[in-house]
């Protein structure tokens, strides 16, 4: 395997907060992509960490467009390029709320039409950008500001609905183990068509733990099996290196949501609950991949 | 009009402290407003907020030019940002440290507001708690009384440490 | 009860007392925190009523739609880019006759990005039969509001109502607020075209030619009785709780040469500038346009006008100015300032009178020569 790129396309410092996942895994994506690649963002935290006019902390071309529309956007930036005979990566980097929700329509659009592009969902589990509300995306029992007794609802499983549309390439990712997002972008670059990575995004504003454990967090997640790194081939699962190991002998799930804010007075049903949910995904996960 | 000015970082409570005062102010009989300045960067970016207090109804929306009073909950954003811009002529400076600070050679008002968070233990997120105690702080400067200050206090949070820190702001803030 | 509050708690309080059934609204700032207050409520038990955290503005304005036409109290809130989204839909709420109550906390649109105060976003909505009314106070965002649900439901009217507020200037200042019971003062809601399976009909079906235009002269005659319905409603407000607020306010306008007339809280800063341009001599007055849909009946023939838009319409000017042109036989100096939460202070305002230039257009912090 090559060697990860020194070069750097995003400054260290952003605007983001403290601790933040987003600025780290901008960097390893775009070290992957490299310096002939346009971001596409909708609406989300990435606007507000790219920088403010007349600045920017992003070093190729990012093109900013309407909350629900960065699929689309994609879609028509990507025929162009292509029909002038560049090769120039289009890569969306939206978040939960720009894909789960507002953006899904556009997405499916995109994908169902075999649009040459990587789309990132970055995903912090709730509207960040104005404040943490609750997104589809946002998990059974968490507290946001839209829900303040807990979210009713479970989240939403962008995965299947992707998977559904059969993209070439489709990768979970976490901001914790960056050498693997990075295989991942990597990979997923040399497919055409549509290729898709979930990334998710510990925030420590939203989530409510100190800034200084995002990765601890991500490698929790990772850990009890809250969160499974896979990557799906032309439909042929597989699971990722740092996930193998957690799949056959996870930690028990309240390590990781005893580390976050956003899970404090969870009821002892609910914790049970989503245990239960994750084990049946981690066994569905290994007779997927063979390993059961 | 009084007007006043707070300088601070984003999650250190400069808005809040603004609000605090509007309300206390409010609780002594008079018309108050609070209004932040948000710029769109996240946490620790720094942040203005104003307040305004007067006899009559405020009619002004537009940010704080001349401030009677300048608070400055952050010591380490005076070499970055001009916070005496404006000031009146016999305005007051009020800054959250332990010992005497001048500014541009004019000695300022000073109270250790950290120092006071921590040994009441007013910590949230790791990060200790600015803007209620300073309301004891401005208290003493006469632009609220400290029993409208508590009321306030105690009007918008629960935890009585919030008061008892307020208090001591009152009692320790250098003239 | 006497609080202080925002003006986004004004609204959510005010959103409160009228005891909508069904709420349906998405995030944006810096309107996020309506939806969280109400969200809040709910949650507590302090308000019964089903809020829908739906994923989209578009989804929030057919929700309410939804519910609306089953008969039910809506309310939604949303600004800017999300008003924009909800297009299409704020044409459906009108054409379907449904009294839908929204909060639009102005922001400008993009790109480039911009989360400040600037009225584009709801003036250019202006012609989607909606009633439109623009706040000053927190004060008067929460009496407007309780108003804009007594109005929209009746049956004169049966039109949407879409309450403005300057975004951060006056949606999270806080100022002093008075609460208040509204008892009687908002009746509870008939619907005379609910749905209702007693009696099947189709809604909205294809219309030909030779009907669609009298649907649409219906909406306008309504639009014309709203005029009367606001009237008495402001009237009624005042005899209850005692605050008046009108078409228009008039802010030393009796014996005004110059009038300066805007909206929102640059209309309420120039009433600072007014009396300072009287201490120099100058008689100047403040007319502040509170209801934009339907637009007052005003005769500025003959008078000095300078017309603050924090709006434009491209390629033909300040939109308020133009519809004063236009009803009001003006021939203003109109002046483009606070875009996008540019800052204007009272002593702008007080030099945009001194330096007027009758029937010419200026843009606030652009150089003559550019
Ligand atoms: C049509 C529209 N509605 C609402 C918004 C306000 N808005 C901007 S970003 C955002 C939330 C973004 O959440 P997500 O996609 O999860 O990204 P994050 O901020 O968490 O990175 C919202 C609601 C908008 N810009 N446009
Ligand atoms: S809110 Fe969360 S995702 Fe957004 S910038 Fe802050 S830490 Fe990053
Ligand atoms: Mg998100």
């Amino acid at each position: 395997m090559a060697p990860i790129p020194k070069e750097e396309h995003i400054l260290a410092t952003t605007s983001a907060c403290p601790g933040c996942s987003s600025s780290l895994s901008l960097r390893y994506i775009l070290k992957a992509s490299g310096p002939d690649t346009v971001l596409v963002i909708p609406a989300s935290c990435t606007s507000v960490i790219q920088g403010m006019y007349p600045h920017t902390a992003v070093q190729v071309p990012v093109y900013n467009i309407a909350f629900a529309a960065a699929a689309s956007c994609a879609s028509g930036m990507s025929a162009a390029l292509r029909r002038a005979g560049r090769g120039t990566r289009v890569i969306v980097y939206a978040g939960d709320g720009g894909t789960v929700d507002i953006g899904l329509q556009a997405l499916s659009g995109a994908l169902e039409r075999e649009t040459d592009f990587l789309y990132i969902c970055f995903d912090n589990e709730a509207y960040g950008n104005t404040g943490m509300q609750r997104s589809g995306s946002t998990p059974l029992g968490a507290l946001t500001t839209t829900t303040p007794a807990g979210k009713v609802h479970p989240k939403k499983e962008i995965d299947r609905i992707v998977e559904a549309h059969h993209p070439p390439y489709q990768a979970t990712a976490v901001s914790a183990f960056p050498v693997d997002l990075y295989r991942k972008v990597e990979k997923a670059l040399t497919f055409r068509g549509p290729s898709f990575i979930h990334l998710l995004g510990p925030c420590p504003t939203g989530w409510r733990f100190p800034h200084g454990k995002t990765i601890e967090v991500g490698r929790m997640a990772v850990k009890t099996g809250a969160w499974i790194l896979w990557e799906r081939v032309h439909g042929v699962l597989a699971v990722s290196a740092p996930s193998k190991g957690p799949l056959k002998n996870p930690v028990p799930l309240q390590d990781y949501l005893g580390m976050q804010g956003r899970f404090r007075g969870i009821p002892p049903s609910l914790v049970e609950r989503l245990q239960g949910e994750i084990d049946l995904r981690r066994a569905e996960v290994l007779r997927e991949a063979g390993e059961a | 009009m009084f007007e006043i000015r707070i300088h601070s970082r984003g999650g250190q409570g400069g808005v809040t402290a603004a609000r605090l005062i509007a309300l206390a102010a409010f609780r002594d009989g008079k018309h108050a407003t609070a209004t932040p300045f948000y710029g769109a960067e996240r946490r620790g970016a720094p942040i203005i907020a104003f307040a305004r207090i007067d006899e009559d109804p405020i009619r002004i929306y537009s940010q704080v030019q001349n401030p009677d009073l300048v608070v400055v909950l952050d010591r380490t954003l005076v070499p970055v940002v001009k916070v005496l811009k404006g000031l009146k002529p016999h305005g007051a400076v009020l800054v959250n440290s332990g010992h005497a600070v001048t500014l541009d050679h004019q000695r300022v008002h000073h109270v250790d507001l950290t120092g006071i968070a921590l040994a009441e233990d007013l910590v949230i997120a790791g990060e200790p708690v600015l803007d209620t105690p300073v309301l004891g702080a401005i208290a003493r400067l006469g632009v609220i009384s400290l029993e409208s200050a508590t009321k306030a206090i105690a009007e918008m949070f629960q935890d009585p440490r919030n008061v008892t820190a307020a208090e001591r702001a009152y009692r320790e803030l250098v003239l | 009860m006497k609080i202080i509050a925002t003006g986004n708690y004004a609204v959510a309080e005010a959103v409160k007392q009228a005891a909508p059934w069904v709420i349906a609204a998405y995030p944006i700032t810096p309107q996020t925190e309506i939806v969280e207050r109400i969200a809040q409520f709910v949650t507590r038990g302090e308000l019964a009523c089903d809020y829908i955290p739906v994923e989209s503005e578009h989804s929030a304005m057919a929700a309410c739609i939804g519910a609306s036409a089953a008969g039910v109290r809506t309310f939604t809130a949303t600004s800017s880019q999300g008003l924009l989204y909800m297009h299409e839909l704020l044409h459906w709420a009108a054409g379907a006759r449904l009294p839908v109550v929204m909060a639009n906390v102005n922001r400008a649109v993009g790109p480039p990005w911009n989360v400040w105060a600037d009225h584009t976003d709801a003036l250019s909505q202006r012609d989607t039969g909606w009633l439109q009314v623009y706040a000053a106070t927190a004060q008067e965002a929460y009496d407007t509001t309780l108003m804009a649900f007594r109005i929209a439901e009746d049956e004169r009217v049966l039109l949407p109502v879409m309450v403005n507020l300057d975004g951060f200037l006056l949606s999270h200042t806080m100022q002093d607020l008075a609460t208040l019971e509204p008892g009687s003062f908002i009746p509870p809601l008939h619907l005379p075209h609910a749905i209702d399976t007693a009696h099947p009909a189709a809604y909205a079906p294809l219309t030909g030619p030779k009907d669609y235009y009298r649907f649409r002269w219906e909406m306008e005659r309504s639009m014309r009785d709203a005029k009367r319905v606001i009237a008495e409603t402001e009237e009624d407000f005042a005899a209850r709780f005692g605050r008046r607020y009108g078409m228009t306010t008039e802010y030393r306008c009796e014996d005004a040469d110059v009038l300066v007339i805007a909206m929102g809280t640059l209309a309420k800063e120039a009433e600072v500038a007014v009396d300072r341009l009287r201490e120099e001599g100058t008689r100047a007055g403040v007319l502040r346009i509170r209801w934009f849909r339907p637009f007052p009946k005003l005769d500025l023939a003959g008078r000095e006008v300078v017309v603050i838009d924090r709006d434009y319409s491209f390629g033909f000017g300040g939109v308020l100015a133009h519809s004063l042109c236009s009803t009001a036989r003006a021939e203003p100096y109109s002046v483009i300032a606070g875009l996008g939460g540019q800052e204007v202070t009272h002593g702008d305002i007080a030099s945009f009178v001194r330096d007027r230039r009758p029937g010419e257009e200026h843009w606030f912090g652009v150089k003559a020569d550019v």
